[in-house]
């Protein structure tokens, strides 16, 4: 029985959506970090998800996260001479950070946690029931 | 006359290795939701099954886990991902409740055959 496998595959999604969740969080928390220069301001982030073929072959496969990429998106370049961080020209720039599709993120990552701890429990209970077997 | 327990518990036994089996691969179809690629699994539980049964009639002990299948999603997705995750939740909850209805059937058998070693 391979129930092991099982908790670290739902295991592996539920560290996944995590730093996907983390990700999620860095852009909302720095939606309105304006810079007065192109390369420091804060850019989008998204975690980029793999599968991880099973060694011996076996079906199923763990997540993992292969890198945190950082959106290429334009800036935003706005007007704004009265801010302290503004450039020479008056300008500042806002992050590439779309708070609606962020949002969507979030609730996308939150729910397929929930369902990975969903399948931890029920295959804890499959287990369990199997170690009763015979009793009673 | 001696009891043998394997046939006792008849097509459960390879039922609740197989039901087992697919748990992993529904739990890795559920796992790569969100992975771009991703071809979802499922095994062909009638044949994989029918297999299991000729090898036991043939005195072979091996399992062989048959090779899964892809599954050919309702609605494909630009990513290449063709996980649909209400139909995996479905079928991982239809595959947990059938575990145990085949784990039930053995404690019966069981429960059966203690009564009547026990002479009661």
């Amino acid at each position: 029985m391979s129930f092991k496998d099982i908790s670290q595959i739902a295991g592996s999604a539920m560290a996944a959506q995590t730093v996907r969740l983390n990700t999620v969080a860095s852009n909302l928390a720095n939606a309105d970090s304006v810079s007065g220069n192109e390369n420091d301001t804060y850019r989008a982030r998204k975690p980029v998800f793999a599968a991880v073929m099973n060694e011996d072959g076996a079906a199923g496969s763990r997540v993992q996260v292969l890198d945190v990429v950082q959106s290429a998106e334009p800036l935003r370049k706005v007007y704004e001479p009265d801010n302290p961080m503004a450039n020479a020209d008056g300008h500042v720039f806002y992050p590439n950070v779309n708070q609606v599709a962020e949002m969507t993120d979030m609730m996308s990552a939150s729910r397929a946690f929930e369902t990975n701890v969903e399948v931890m429990g029920r295959v804890r209970g499959m287990q369990q029931s199997l170690l009763k077997l015979g009793e009673g | 006359m001696g009891i043998n327990f394997k046939e006792a518990t008849g097509v459960h036994a390879d039922a609740l290795h197989l039901r087992a089996e697919r748990t992993r691969v529904l739990a890795s179809n559920i796992a790569n939701e969100n992975t771009p690629g991703f071809q979802a699994k499922d095994i062909d539980f009638a044949a994989s099954m029918a297999q299991l049964r000729s090898q036991d009639e043939g005195g072979l002990s091996l399992i062989s886990d048959s090779d899964p299948l892809y599954r050919v999603p309702f609605h494909p997705s630009t990513d290449g991902n063709t996980v649909e995750i209400g139909v995996e939740q479905a079928a991982f909850s239809q595959n947990a409740t059938d575990f145990q209805t085949s784990l039930t059937f053995i404690n019966m058998k069981l429960r059966g055959l203690a009564k009547a070693i026990n002479g009661q």
